[in-house]
C-alpha cells in the first residue's frame, strides 16, 4: 500500500543524480503474473504458497521421465479474462511452445509458454499521470509455467543449493507491453493500474512479496523529443515497485552517462542488485541466448470458440468502474467515497464485507477512508492481512449506532484491535467501555465539573456558549469518555443555561 | 514347458481358461526358457521373477475365485525398457537411468495390470529409441534368435527377440521411425504400430513426442488384436491421445481380403531393397490376391524426403525431450565442482554416441537462424507425405510392400555407417510422418533362414483393415509357425 504513496519526485531531486533535461527513458514492461487457479497449469498439484519444500509436486511437475502435460481450463479462462480487460485481439487458435534453457529450477530444462501463438496480441491499457491519460499499448498476453526455486543454504561454505519444485508448473500470465512510457511516474502509474485491474479480474492475488506479481523492466534511452527509440536493457530480479523505481533512475543515469560520455548502450540483460542500488549484467553463463522455441507437441492447439470467448467474457467479475457506480447507486455513497474505495479490489472488497456485516454504507465508508486506510498505509499491509477484520470494523460501527461506545471510545477501540488483533466487542466488554446513559449517573459527573470548574460556569452563564463544549469536555474527561454526550448537553443545558 | 513358451496368447489363454495349466505353471516354464535362452539373446534389461511370480499367483487366485478374467490374464509379457513401471527399474537402456525406478506406472503398464497380465520383464532397446539394431542399448547387445551373429533389428529390438525366443508369449514395443516394424520383420514376429494418438503415450519415456506410438509384438496378428484391445483407447493423461472408441480388434480377423484393394507404390520397390525381400514380399501380395485381394498402383512422391524430414523434426524433439536428463532430480549424475560443469558431465557421460549426434542434430535444427529452414521446412514436408497417403488411399485398401529392405544384417556391420544404419527405416519412416498405422508380418526366409517382414499400411484408425488383411495372408501361410534355432 505504501508504494501508492511513493514520491517519485523527491527522489529524482536527490543531488547526486544528473540532471536529465537532454535524455529521457523509454520503458516497457514484461509482467509475470501467478494465477490464483486452484490446481497447477498442467497437472493436479495444489498451487499454495508457503507449503514445506516439494510437497506439491508430482511425477509431471517433477519433469520424470515420460510424464505428458494436460491443459488446466481454468488458467486459460484466467488469461482469456485478462487478455480481454487489455482490449487483446484473441485469435480463435493458439498453442503452446517450448522454451529450451537450462536451470536446475526447470525440471525438463524447457519451460512450456508461448512464443508462436499468444492468447492475445495487441491491446492496450490506459493510465492516469501526472500529465493526463496516457495509453500503454500491449504487445501480448500469453500463458505459461512457472518455474521451480532454488534455495542456497545459509552457510557461506556450502557447495550445494536446494531445489523446491512446489511452484513449479504453477500457471502465469505474461504480459509484454510496448515501450510506451518515458518516465518513473508513468511507469508507477502502469504498475498500479495494471495491479489493480488484475485484482479486480480475480485472476492473482498480486501478492509481490510471494513473487504473485514480478515486474521485468526494458528500458532505453534517447534524446527528449525524438522518436528513434534506443538500445534497451531488460532488467531482472526487480522485487517491489520501488526497486523498479529506483532501478529505472539508475538505468537511467547509467546510459546517459554513457551515451554522454560517447560510449554505447549494449543490448543485454542486466540483474538488479539490491545492496549495491545498480544493475550489473549478467554473466555469460547465465544467459540463454537461443531458446529454440517450437510448438509443444505434447499439447494440443488451444481452440478458443466465439462461444467460449462470449462465455468468459460474460461471466467477468466486476470491474472498477461498474463497482463503483454500484457503490453510488447501491450504498448511496458520493462520488469522493466510491472512487477512493474502489481504487483497490483488496479494500473495496474490505469495505464490502464490513458493509453486509453491518449496512451503515456512509459511516462505514469514513471510517474506511480515514482510519482504515491511514493503518493499512502506515503499517504496508494489504487488507486481507489487516488485524482488524471487516467484521470488526462493523461492530464498532455498530456499536456506535446502537449507542453503546461513543465516537470517542470508538476510536480507541479500534486503535486497540488494530493493535492486537482483538474483537472490538469483547475490548469494550472486558474494559467497561459501554457507554453510561443512565441519567443520575451522569448527573454526578457534571455535578462535579460543574463544581470544580466555577470560572467556565460563569462564563456559560454570562452567555459563552462556547464554554458550554469546553465543560462537556471536562465531564467526558471525568467518565473517561463513556458519559452519553448527548444527555451530558442536556443536563449542563438545564443546571446553567 | 518348452511348448508352453512356444504358443500363442491366445492359446494360453485358453489353457488358463479351462486351467490346464496355472499361471504360475505357466510363468515358471517362461522363466525358466528365459534363464536357459536369455544368456545367448540378452533381451532384458531386468527380468522380474518375483514380480512376475507374484502377479501369476493373484492371477491364479482370481480365477479360483470364479473370477471372468480378461485374455491376457496370467500370461507373461515383455516390456519395452522405456515404459515406466512404478517400482520396477526403467532405464531406457540408458547409462544416464540406470538408476532410474520411475514412482509411477505408464498408461498401458496401468491397462495390463488392469488384465491381470504377468510381467517377465523389461526389454533391452536402442538407447532411448534411438537406433535400428539394439545396438545402440547402453547397457548390452541383443542377439537374433535366428542368427546370433545377427543385430534383432530395433529399437524395440529386446521385444522382439524377447517373443521371437520363447522368452514371453507378447511384448510392448514402441515405434517412432519402425521400432515395433522393423525388429519384428528382423525376428520374424508381428508387430503393429498404431495410428498416431490411438495408444496412451504416458509414461512412454519420450523420444519423438509428435512421432512415438506404443504397440504389440507377437506370436500372431491373433496376438496383436488382443494386445491392442489391451492397450488402445483414449486416455486423459495424454492430450494427444484420440476422442476414438476402439472396436473390439478380434472381431475382424475373420474378415477376410475378397475385393480388399491393395496398393503397391512403386517407390517401395526401387533398388536398394535385397532380392530376397522383394520376392518375398512379392509373393506374399500373390497370395493375398489368390485369397480374393485386388491390386492396384500408388504413388508416395515424397517418401524419398521422408528420412531426411524424420531426421530433423524427430531430432528436434528429441534434443528438448532429453534436455531433462541432467543429474539434478533423477538418474546419473557426473561429479563436478558447479552446475554447468555437472551439466556438461553428466551428459557427456550418460548419453551413448547415437543420442548425443541426434541431441545436436535436433538443437541445429531448432537453432535461431535455421528454425526455417530445417525444422519448419520438415513440418511441411510431412504435410506432403500425409497428403502423398490420403491421395494414395482414395485408390486402395491398405498398401503393402516390404518392411525392411534387408533381412536382420550383421552385428557391428552399420554402426560406423550411420546413414546405413537410418537407411534401415526407410519403408517404416513415413507411417510415424503421417500418423497411420502399419503391421509387420512374417512373409518367407532368406536361403540364410533369415525372416522377412511384409508391412502393410492403412489410413489412421485403420488398424482393422490390417488385422484383416494380415490374419488371412497368415492363416494362409506357415511362416508364422517357424521357430528360431535358439
Ligand atoms: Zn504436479
Amino acid at each position: 500500500m505504501t508504494v501508492l504513496n511513493y514520491n517519485c519526485h523527491e527522489r529524482t531531486k536527490d543531488p547526486s543524480m544528473p540532471a536529465m533535461s537532454k535524455y529521457e527513458p523509454v520503458i516497457g514492461f514484461e509482467v509475470h503474473v501467478e494465477l490464483c487457479t486452484a490446481t497447477k497449469i498442467f497437472c493436479s498439484c495444489p498451487t499454495t504458497f508457503g507449503s514445506p519444500p516439494n510437497t506439491q509436486v508430482c511425477p509431471v511437475c517433477l519433469g520424470m521421465p515420460g510424464v505428458l502435460p494436460v491443459l488446466n481450463r481454468r488458467a486459460v479462462e484466467f488469461a482469456l479474462r485478462t487478455a480481454m480487460a487489455l482490449n487483446c485481439n484473441i485469435p480463435e487458435r493458439c498453442n503452446f511452445d517450448r522454451k529450451n534453457y537450462y536451470y536446475p529450477d526447470l525440471p525438463k530444462n524447457y519451460q512450456i509458454s508461448q512464443n508462436y501463438a499468444c492468447i492475445g496480441t495487441g491491446g492496450w491499457l490506459d493510465i492516469e499521470t501526472p500529465a493526463g491519460t496516457k495509453r500503454v499499448r500491449m504487445n501480448n498476453v500469453h500463458l505459461e509455467e512457472d518455474a521451480g526455486k532454488l534455495i542456497h543454504p545459509e552457510d557461506p561454505g556450502a557447495d550445494y543449493s536446494l531445489v523446491d519444485l512446489n511452484r513449479a508448473g504453477t500457471p502465469l500470465i505474461e504480459i509484454v507491453s510496448e515501450p510506451d512510457m518515458s518516465s518513473a511516474e508513468d511507469a508507477l502509474a502502469y504498475m498500479n493500474t495494471l495491479k489493480n485491474l488484475l485484482e479486480y479480474l480475480e485472476v492473482s492475488d498480486c501478492k509481490m512479496q510471494e513473487g504473485r506479481l514480478r515486474f521485468e523492466l526494458n528500458i532505453s534511452v534517447r534524446e527528449a523529443g525524438t522518436e528513434r527509440l534506443g538500445t534497451k536493457v531488460e532488467v531482472k530480479n526487480l522485487n517491489s515497485m520501488k526497486t523498479v523505481l529506483k532501478c529505472i533512475e539508475h538505468e537511467t543515469w547509467r546510459q546517459t552517462r554513457l551515451l554522454e560520455e560517447g560510449g554505447r548502450v549494449m543490448q543485454e540483460t542486466r540483474l538488479w542488485d539490491e545492496a549495491a542500488g545498480a544493475t550489473r549484467a549478467m554473466r555469460s553463463k547465465e544467459v540463454a541466448n537461443d531458446y529454440r522455441y517450437f510448438p509443444d507437441p505434447d499439447l494440443v492447439e488451444i481452440h478458443v470458440t466465439p462461444e467460449w470467448r462470449d462465455a468468459v467474457r460474460a461471466h467477468l467479475p466486476e470491474l472498477q468502474e461498474a463497482k463503483r457506480r454500484r457503490f453510488i447507486e447501491e450504498y448511496g455513497l458520493p462520488e469522493y467515497d466510491a472512487r477512493i474505495l474502489t481504487n483497490s479490489k483488496p479494500v473495496a472488497s474490505y469495505y464490502e464485507a464490513a458493509v453486509a456485516a453491518h449496512p451503515n454504507p456512509k459511516a462505514l465508508s469514513n471510517w474506511m477512508m480515514t482510519e482504515v486506510l491511514r493503518e493499512l498505509n502506515a503499517r504496508e499491509v494489504e487488507p486481507a492481512d489487516f488485524a482488524l477484520k471487516p467484521a470488526g470494523l462493523a461492530a464498532i460501527v455498530r456499536m456506535i449506532d446502537e449507542g453503546r461506545i461513543s465516537g470517542k471510545i470508538a476510536k480507541d477501540v479500534f486503535a486497540k484491535a488494530v493493535e492486537s488483533g482483538r474483537d472490538p466487542a469483547e475490548i469494550v466488554q472486558a474494559e467497561g467501555l459501554v457507554q453510561v446513559t443512565d441519567a443520575g449517573e451522569v448527573e454526578k459527573w457534571v455535578d462535579e465539573a460543574i463544581a470544580e470548574n466555577p470560572d467556565m460556569v460563569e462564563k456559560i452563564r454570562a452567555g459563552n456558549t462556547k464554554t458550554v463544549q469546553a465543560l462537556v469536555g471536562q465531564v467526558m474527561k471525568k467518565s473517561r469518555g463513556k458519559a452519553n454526550p448527548k444527555i451530558v448537553n442536556e443536563l449542563i443545558a438545564a443546571k446553567l443555561c | 514347458m518348452i511348448d508352453l513358451c512356444a504358443k500363442p496368447i491366445h492359446e494360453l489363454r485358453d489353457l488358463l481358461r479351462r486351467r490346464e495349466v496355472s499361471s504360475v505353471e505357466l510363468t515358471r516354464a517362461f522363466l525358466t526358457r528365459i534363464a536357459t535362452v536369455e544368456p545367448a539373446i540378452q533381451a532384458f534389461v531386468s527380468v522380474t521373477g518375483d514380480l512376475a511370480l507374484e502377479q501369476a499367483a493373484a492371477a491364479d487366485a482370481a480365477r479360483s475365485a470364479g473370477e471372468d478374467l480378461p485374455p491376457l490374464a496370467g500370461v507373461p509379457v515383455a516390456i519395452k525398457d522405456n515404459m515406466c513401471t512404478n517400482g520396477v527399474l526403467t532405464t531406457c537402456s540408458s547409462r544416464i537411468l540406470a538408476n532410474f525406478v520411475p514412482p509411477y506406472d505408464a498408461t498401458v503398464v496401468t491397462r495390463l495390470r488392469g488384465q491381470r497380465a504377468v510381467f517377465c520383464g523389461k526389454t533391452n532397446m536402442d538407447e532411448f529409441a534411438m537406433g535400428s539394431s539394439t545396438e545402440n542399448s547402453g547397457i548390452k547387445k541383443t542377439f537374433n534368435p535366428w542368427d546370433p551373429a545377427r543385430v534383432p533389428g530395433g529399437s524395440s529390438g529386446g521385444s522382439a527377440a524377447a517373443v521371437a525366443a520363447g522368452m514371453a508369449a507378447g511384448a510392448l514395443g514402441s515405434d517412432t521411425g519402425g521400432s515395433i516394424r522393423q525388429p519384428a520383420s528382423f525376428c520374424g514376429v508381428v508387430g503393429l504400430k498404431p495410428t498416431y494418438g490411438l495408444v496412451s503415450r504416458y509414461g512412454l519415456v519420450a523420444f519423438a513426442s509428435s512421432l512415438d506410438q506404443i504397440g504389440p509384438i507377437s506370436r500372431d496378428v491373433e496376438d496383436a488384436a488382443l494386445l491392442l484391445n489391451a492397450i488402445a483407447g483414449h486416455d486423459p493423461r495424454d492430450s494427444t491421445s484420440a476422442h476414438f472408441d476402439p472396436p473390439d480388434y478380434t472381431s475382424f480377423l475373420q474378415r477376410g481380403v475378397r475385393g480388399l484393394r491393395i496398393g503397391l507404390p512403386k517407390e517401395f520397390s526401387g533398388e536398394g531393397t535385397d532380392p530376397e525381400v522383394q520376392a518375398a514380399v512379392a509373393a506374399a501380395v500373390r497370395k493375398l490376391e489368390e485369397l480374393g485381394a485386388v491390386t492396384v498402383e500408388v504413388e508416395l512422391p515424397h517418401s524419398p524426403y521422408a528420412v531426411a524430414t524424420y531426421y530433423l523434426c524427430a531430432t528436434a524433439e528429441a534434443s528438448s525431450n532429453l534436455a531433462r536428463y541432467d543429474g539434478v532430480h533423477y538418474g546419473f549424475r557426473a561429479p563436478a565442482d558447479n552446475v554447468i560443469e555437472m551439466y556438461s558431465r553428466t551428459r557427456s557421460q550418460g548419453f551413448g554416441e547415437e543420442v548425443k549426434r541426434r541431441i545436436m542434430l535436433g538443437t541445429y535444427a531448432l537453432s535461431a537462424g535455421y528454425y526455417d529452414a530445417f525444422y519448419l521446412k520438415s513440418l511441411r514436408v510431412r504435410t506432403l507425405i500425409r497428403r502423398d497417403f490420403d491421395a494414395a488411399f482414395e485408390k486402395c485398401d491398405v498398401i503393402a510392400g516390404p518392411t525392411a529392405p534387408t533381412p536382420a544384417f550383421r552385428i557391428g556391420e552399420k554402426t560406423s555407417d550411420p546413414l546405413a544404419m537410418y537407411l534401415s527405416d526407410i519403408f517404416t519412416i513415413s507411417v510415424n510422418l503421417a500418423g497411420i498405422c502399419a503391421i509387420s508380418v512374417p512373409c518367407g526366409f532368406t536361403e540364410d533362414n533369415l525372416p522377412v517382414g511384409l508391412q502393410l499400411i492403412a489410413p489412421s484408425f485403420g488398424e482393422d483393415r490390417l488385422i484383416a488383411a494380415a490374419h488371412a495372408y497368415e492363416q494362409a501361410t506357415e511362416w508364422h509357425r517357424r521357430r528360431p534355432p535358439v
